[in-house]
């Protein structure tokens, strides 16, 4: 046993850290979050495909680097401590997990290779509105190769090219998986503003858009949330490097602000309040850190592993997010400090995969399953 | 990252499984099983303690040459969960986990060669005068004085919280020997039998109505100065050893599965069904598998660069917390039936038909007991002063 990353893996790490603290400045940040023109840092973008980046997970006979689901998972906590605005998740964890997982050999061929160099951008279209999302709310319709319907949220609609969309086909309740190409008369885009500007998402509509199946008919739903597993043990990474950074950010500013003639980090309120995030932040990366384990494994166990990650990271991102602005006082709250970058993205990041709710109630059915199995 | 066991990790295992199905007895696990507090039945485990001692397993971070398993962090962790899982009774032994690592680095051939190998039988059974009345988190203000005499201390004062103190027939205390500015600096680390002059123990009956805890006071006891351990003065520095000496390998986690998995036990058919009680659950599982996986993380700290990490550190706080939460919920499983507080039907070998169902027949003793998790071995809010001091730097 050996619970560790390994060296290669602390050199990435090291090498995501220096590139990003370049790259992924707060002044990057506050571009796109300030000019509505501005979806994404493209120079940032194309930088991580020059490192290889976006190809991470992909197999090298279809022009990745061949490396595990871990590798990634260590370039996701750098994403998340630098906030970098691209759309990295959308691209990597869904559409290229989605293509990994169900795809022919066709198309992988067909659409890896220009993911792994980031000269496509790939997005998963689920959501449909207000409720709970499951197979059965599913109205967006496939029939003889060509989709309607409309999706909303869609993360980073705006910029991909392609989106894997999850339609019903057949009887009710039946879903499958469609790649759908975007630039295209029949995809209306409209812009939706989120509570984090710095990631762009859109309202997608299908007027009788070509759709190509991905996976197996009536696969769509359990497909969906195999990706959504994985995708959430990449996205708790991400959580735990934000938590990490307001963290760092509070330290930081509590040793530094002084009241009553004292650093205010002196004072027991503000120490237990950083040491209660300090544990939240450990207690998720320990989770995640399972998750990491169960991706680079495929372990049975991963869906239990990737919502005990979800649930812990989102509890600690938040709580981090929310007590580094009151860290921080009247100053935490202005539009000027990074505060409420870390605030939206916490936010953001907690909401997005079906939110918290959702991943309780999995851990919950997981446990009960793992517990009537007999396992331990 | 690799969670697989190696063969040699896996043939232990197998060893320590048959071990545990020859050697702990129905007496011993039911003793674990009623155990309200922290300590199982003393008698009986005492006997799973010797039932060790006679393996050689009853030290395992000590080092071979003075009679310790010396075994590996893993092979520590891997004891530590299939113990966990056995339901051993959780014995108390300060001479092992405490004294003896501070008696192998400060002691002189003759006190090792002396003490030692009666810690290791049990024959001698150590309690712990560290905490005073006055002195519990602020411990460096204690005063409980040694006086110089000739060739002598004579120790005046009083120690509290002393567990065990009615069984055990040697103590290691902390004692001021001078007056300085940093308090620190005055205090020295001494080694005696309770069977001097002048020792008094007095119980001190916990809110589980238990005798666990007592006060100790030092009348005039005349002990010799040989019974030092380190320099005068200088106890600080032996006391605060002993926090480097367990390095990794504890299993915290599958004591808290353990509990975990009772919980459950008492939940099933009933409360679990209510989804807001599972999420609850669901909470406390989410960090019973942190737990399991910092102590991982600690073990591959260690094996990377030789000490644990910064994240051992919150085991503590997070460890109480959560087996605090275990025995809440418990207790609301339970509903009315956790209530009724039957101590008769708590000790190994009754015939008291218990009032709550069998599963949960501890549940409100530890409910009750578990208070102290978050109290002892450094509060939780001195936890949280240290993590802000030592990681964060505040």
């Amino acid at each position: 046993m050996n619970f560790d990353f390994s060296e290669e893996q602390y050199l990435l790490r090291d090498q995501a850290k220096r590139f990003l603290a370049d790259r992924s400045t707060p002044a990057v940040v506050r571009a796109v979050l300030e000019d509505e023109a501005k979806p994404y840092d493209e120079d940032l973008w194309r930088g991580m495909a020059e490192l290889g980046w976006l190809g991470t997970a992909i197999p090298e006979e279809y022009g990745g680097a061949g490396m595990s689901g871990e590798d990634l998972c260590v370039i996701a906590e750098e994403l998340g401590r630098s906030l970098a605005p691209t759309p990295f998740s959308s691209s990597v964890y869904m559409a290229t997990e989605a293509l990994l997982m169900a795809g022919s050999d066709q198309q992988k061929q067909d659409y890896l290779p220009a993911l792994a160099m980031g000269e496509r951008i790939g997005c998963m279209a689920v959501s449909e509105g207000i409720g709970v999302t499951d197979a059965a709310s599913i109205n967006t319709r496939a029939n003889e190769g060509v989709i309607e319907g409309a999706k909303v949220p869609v993360a980073d609609g705006d910029v991909a090219d392609f989106a894997v969309v999850l339609a019903a086909q057949g009887n009710s309740g039946d879903t499958s998986l469609f790649l759908v190409e975007l630039n295209d008369d029949s995809v209306r885009r409209e812009a939706v503003e989120m509570v984090d500007p710095t990631r762009s998402h859109v309202e997608m509509t299908f007027e009788g858009t070509a759709a190509e199946l991905l996976g197996e008919p009536g696969e769509g739903w359990s497909i969906t949330q195999a990706v959504f597993d994985r995708a959430a043990i990449l996205m708790a990474f991400e959580q735990v490097g934000g938590a990490q950074a307001c963290l760092d950010m509070a330290v930081d500013y509590a040793k530094n602000r002084f009241a009553f003639g004292r650093a205010i980090g002196s004072y027991q309120a503000i120490k237990h309040k950083l040491a209660d995030i300090y544990v939240a932040t450990e207690l998720a990366r320990a989770n995640a850190y399972y998750g990491a384990w169960a991706l680079a494994t495929d372990a049975p166990d991963l869906a239990t592993a990737a919502a005990a990650a979800r649930v812990a990271a989102s509890e600690a991102y938040n709580l981090a997010a929310r007590e580094n602005i009151q860290t921080h006082g009247g100053m935490g709250f202005t539009w000027e400090f990074d505060c409420h970058l870390y605030y939206r993205r916490a936010k953001l990041l907690s909401l997005a995969l079906g939110g918290e709710r959702k991943w309780k109630d999995r851990l919950v059915s997981q446990l009960e399953a793992r517990n009537s199995s007999g396992e331990e | 990252m690799d969670v697989n066991m190696s063969a040699e990790d896996t043939a232990f295992r197998d060893e320590v499984r048959a071990f545990l199905a020859e050697n702990l007895t129905d007496e011993m696990r039911e003793a674990n099983h009623l155990n309200g507090g922290f300590f199982a039945d003393y008698e009986i485990s005492r006997r799973w303690f010797l039932a060790l001692s006679q393996k050689g397993w009853v030290a395992p971070s000590w080092p071979a040459e003075y009679g310790g398993c010396a075994w590996t962090p893993m092979q520590k962790y891997i004891y530590s969960t299939e113990a966990a899982k056995a339901g051993t009774p959780h014995y108390f032994a300060l001479g092992i986990s405490m004294v003896g690592p501070v008696i192998m680095r400060y002691a002189t051939e003759a006190q090792k060669a002396h003490y030692l190998p009666r810690i290791l039988s049990g024959e001698d059974v150590w309690c712990q005068g560290y905490s005073e009345p006055g002195s519990g988190s602020d411990l460096a203000s204690l005063q409980t004085r040694a006086v110089a005499d000739g060739d002598d201390y004579v120790i005046n004062g009083s120690k509290i919280w002393t567990s065990n103190a009615h069984r055990a027939n040697h103590i290691f205390c902390l004692v001021r020997t001078k007056d300085t500015e940093r308090r620190q600096e005055g205090i020295s680390f001494l080694l005696f039998p309770m069977d001097c002059p002048g020792i008094t123990v007095k119980p001190i009956i916990n809110i589980v109505g238990e005798h666990g805890f007592n006060q100790v006071f030092f009348d005039d006891v005349r002990v010799p100065q040989s019974c030092r351990l380190g320099a005068e003065n200088d106890g600080w520095t032996v006391a605060k050893y002993l926090l480097e000496f367990e390095r990794g390998g504890s299993a915290h986690a599958a004591t808290v599965a353990a509990s975990l998995a009772q919980l459950r036990n008492v939940a099933a058919g009933d409360a679990l069904e209510d989804p807001l009680f599972a999420q609850k659950i669901a909470g406390v599982a989410i960090k019973q598998l942190a737990a399991e996986f910092t102590e991982h993380r600690v073990i591959a700290d260690i094996t990377r660069q030789g000490r644990p990490g910064p994240a051992s550190s919150f085991m503590k706080v997070m460890g109480s917390e959560t087996n605090q939460a275990i025995t809440e919920l418990t207790v609301e499983a339970l509903n009315y039936y956790a209530a009724p507080f039957q101590p008769e039907a708590r000790k190994p070998g009754n015939n008291v038909k218990p009032i709550a169902p069998e599963v949960g027949v501890a549940a409100v003793a530890k409910y009750l007991f578990l208070r102290a998790a978050s109290i002892y071995s450094g509060s939780n809010e001195i936890q949280r002063n240290i993590m802000a001091k030592q990681i964060l730097g505040l």
